[in-house]
């Protein structure tokens, strides 16, 4: 029940996205199974949007993968900071685990390893996952299929609940006042970034640097303790 | 499905499954140094915020920090319930729908 209630806005929120995803590739002239094997096989909503945009506007190969890599080059951090919670568990495990790896799923597990919960550990780390996974890949084929007919989720604010379920795991991971430093950090660099760098770097470097700002200031905090 | 296609999901899929996996692997049941460690400690915050920010502000491709931006305002009543109970997130999301749904109707 507890990993329902943990699941469930990632699902909400996959929900209309891979609908939208699905109408988009649809638009685009995709087959079903095209639309679908995208969404399974590389699983990363954003870069699926851009692909098919960019596939549409004429683009090749190696244009649409290397714009993949950098935009989902982010998960390399997720994967780097999940990695200090995981140690009991085999390469096998990981390898499956880290494939499935989102934004949102991140965000659920980081905070829920933080949190040191015994009960979140093995089965339930998988199931969130393989539930985002699914809802993800199904979504997106019915979004082929039906098209618009579905109407529109914003009349539930169903385009919130990812945004909201961020917003709320982000108060979640906040212990320190430097949490604090750090996450506004993270949202004017992001926010700022573009104006300076073209392309989508934003996220990652905004990313890095605020965690570096953080490391910084907390280091030099803990060698006045020593010191003093 | 038509080859092209075939091969760009391929090379896709590559691109987005080695940066998943590789930190995970490479870095596991290995001593990680204190300063990189603490560096790690800050990065969920520091990337949901990095996330959020422009999930918020930035609309139809463009900065928006006016009080016309209905995500901007959904997300305050969204910030206080949060803060409120840290523990439940399925509410949050839920006030945050609701929110954003009454914001639609009143302005």
């Amino acid at each position: 029940m507890d990993i329902i209630r943990t699941a469930l806005p990632v699902l909400l929120g996959y929900a209309p996205i891979g609908v939208a995803y699905g109408v988009l590739a649809h638009q685009a002239g995709l087959s079903l199974w095209e639309t679908a094997a995208l969404s399974f096989f590389v699983y990363a909503g954003s870069s699926q949007f851009i692909a098919v945009a960019m596939w549409q506007a004429g683009a090749g190969f190696l244009a649409i993968t290397f714009t993949t890599f950098l935009v989902n080059l982010r998960h390399f951090l997720m994967s780097a900071a999940l990695s200090p919670y995981l140690g009991r568990y085999s390469k096998l495990w990981l390898t499956y685990f880290g494939g499935e790896l989102t934004d949102e799923t991140f965000a659920v597990h980081s905070t829920r390893l933080r949190q040191g919960d015994p009960g979140y550990a093995g089965k339930p780390l998988l199931l969130v996952n393989e539930a985002a996974h699914l809802t993800w890949t199904a979504a997106s084929a019915v979004g082929y299929l039906a098209g618009t007919a579905l109407g529109n989720p914003q009349r539930l604010g169903l385009d919130f609940a990812l945004p909201a379920m961020f917003a709320a795991l982000l108060v979640m991971q906040v212990r320190r006042r430097l949490d604090v430093v750090v996450a506004l950090a993270a949202a004017a660099l992001s926010l700022g970034l573009p104006f300076l760098i073209p392309g989508r770097w934003n996220v990652l470097l905004a990313a890095v640097l605020a965690a570096s700002i953080g490391a910084v200031l907390d280091g030099g905090k803990h060698q006045c303790v020593v010191s003093g | 499905m038509r080859s092209e296609w075939l091969i760009l999901i391929a090379g896709m899929t590559a691109v987005t499954f080695g940066p998943r996996v590789f930190p995970l692997l490479f870095l596991h049941r290995r001593t990680i140094p204190e300063p990189v460690l603490r560096w790690l400690s800050f990065i969920p915050v520091a990337i949901l915020a990095a996330l959020l920010a422009p999930s918020l502000a930035v609309v139809d491709g463009r900065l928006d920090l006016g009080r016309h931006n209905l995500y901007l305002l959904a997300a305050v009543p969204t910030f206080l319930v949060a803060a409120f109970n840290r523990r439940n997130l399925f509410l949050t999301a839920l006030v945050g729908m609701a929110s954003l749904v009454l914001l639609r109707q009143v302005l």
